[in-house]
């Protein structure tokens, strides 16, 4: 059974094993630097669909159904789906879900999902009542668009501070097992407000949220930052990093020589025109998904804390005058099982 | 560990960090896409006129042309790029209202055409419409009475 160690933190007594993962993602992401670890890259970003959002859960759907695949597994072995996306009432995830007759809890962190997917996969396998569990998060740069900014063919300027979504779908299907890596241990990140109001500038409203998890992370469990070959954040951009090094320096850390943001990886800022990096749900996902694991599953890097990152934020409350509360997720990944 | 930040601590870190936009050169590029939408309606207008249209008529035909070009751009994909370009330059003419209703009727229309298309056709330029028609009853009020 887990233990609950410090203030917000787990480690977890059996080998909870990432079998598998699979990554699809748009046309643009295809692109950029990370383009050969993705396992499909989209030609078209409908996919064929009447609506960005019946393609985002088109997008959803095949990448889960690959991930089983990749496993050698069928959606009957799955015992939990474990999803989430941007859209509103998850709709993303939920008809992704829908044709896989596997039971399904579907969650909503932001772009900080695909940690809390994970999280919750390896709570319920190490408490014993699952055996196999997927987790998934997904984003469509058009739907998103649609739903938190304005329609796609309005002619408006993007700030500098601004990120871009990602589109594409990560999933990792994570099971009882001895083949590496493993998800050895959490630190589940409270939320952090710091007053940010800018929707432009998501990296400093979540930077804050990063710097207290992964602070705690260090506290609860006793480590330092060179335990870690990455400390890998999910969508903070240049902006949110820049900040996120200040912040934990602040604190008497210096993560400087180890760590890493999906956002600034997936993109390459100056032919892509992406301005502060990558961000939604996708972002994280689809990084962990392609690269990192496939850096993991060879032994390139053997520990990671990856924490994705996520900005809760509605387009009504921001309206309102509220602020945009921050949430970061950690998930310890290694390559040495914690039962060998 | 120090103490605790405080938000506006924090706010002035972030002001730092964060890149403002380039205003000089957004408004040299707004300047000179706007220019050029304006020069064109002028040059609709100018031969409007020439082949016999009145002063109020001419001003109608450039408004029309105008708006349905940038329409038709804006289905064609267009416009965004220009946006994206000229920022406030394609926004402020008339061109960029157009703009503002054909972006959502786009966007909208797969909810349908009566809650989609027909109700968030002017969910961008909605505001404009309503303090515009508002201002206009104001100054027609102050104008009757000094009138």
């Amino acid at each position: 059974m887990a233990k609950h160690i410090g203030k917000q933190s787990m480690k977890f007594d059996k080998n909870i094993s990432i079998k598998a993962t699979a990554s699809t993602v748009g046309t643009k992401e295809g692109e950029g630097p990370l383009r050969e670890y993705f396992d499909v890259i989209l030609q078209d970003n409908l996919l064929g669909q009447e609506s960005w959002e019946k393609a985002e859960s088109k997008m959803a759907s095949d990448n889960l159904k690959l991930a089983i695949n990749k496993a050698g597994l069928s959606p009957r072995d799955i015992d939990y789906v474990i999803t989430g996306d941007l859209l509103n009432q998850c709709c993303g995830s939920t008809f992704g879900v829908r044709g896989l007759k596997i039971p399904f809890f579907g969650v909503f962190g932001a772009c900080s999902t695909m940690g809390e997917a994970m999280s919750l996969c390896a709570i319920l396998i190490d408490g014993g009542g699952a055996k196999n569990t997927i987790a998934g998060a997904s984003s469509h740069f058009c739907s998103a668009e649609k739903q938190f900014r304005f329609p796609m063919d309005l002619g408006t300027q993007r700030t500098p501070t601004a990120t871009w979504t990602v589109t594409g779908d990560g999933a990792a299907v994570i099971t009882e097992g001895n083949e590496h890596p493993y998800i050895t241990g959490i630190t589940t990140g409270k939320i952090v407000d710091m007053g940010i109001t800018d929707a432009n500038n998501m990296g400093a409203a979540m930077a804050p949220a990063a710097a207290d998890a992964i602070y705690q992370h260090f506290q609860d469990f006793g480590r330092k930052p060179d335990h870690y070959d990455h400390i890998v954040t999910g969508d903070l951009g240049y902006v949110g990093k820049d900040l996120l090094l200040k912040l934990l320096k602040e604190k008497g850390y210096d993560i400087s020589k180890v760590h890493i943001d999906c956002g600034i990886e997936i993109f390459d800022k100056d032919r892509q025109d992406t301005h502060s990096g990558g961000s939604g749900c996708a972002c994280s996902a689809v990084t962990f998904a392609g690269m990192l694991y496939h850096k993991l599953r060879r032994k390139m890097i053997n520990s990671i804390l990856f924490v994705p990152t996520g900005a809760l934020m509605s387009p009504t409350s921001v309206q309102q005058g509220e602020s945009i509360a921050g949430i970061a997720h950690c998930v310890v990944i290694e390559n040495q099982g914690v039962s060998q | 560990m120090g103490k605790e930040m405080t938000k506006e601590q924090y706010g002035k870190m972030v002001k730092k960090a964060s890149p403002n936009s380039p205003i000089i050169k957004n408004c040299v590029k707004a300047f000179i896409v706007g220019g050029i939408i304006c020069t064109i309606g002028q040059v609709i207008t100018n031969i409007a006129k020439f082949y016999g249209a009145s002063v109020e008529e001419a001003g109608t035909y450039t408004s029309v042309i105008l708006v349905v070009a940038a329409s038709i751009l804006t289905g064609l994909g267009l416009y965004s790029k220009l946006g994206k370009f000229a920022g406030a330059g394609s926004i402020v003419p008339i061109t960029g209202f157009s703009n503002s209703v054909t972006s959502p009727a786009i966007e909208f229309k797969k909810e349908g055409m009566i809650l989609g298309l027909g109700a968030k056709i002017f969910i961008v330029a909605g505001p404009v419409i309503l303090y515009g028609v508002l201002t206009s009853v104001i100054v027609g009020i102050v104008y009757c009475i000094l009138g």
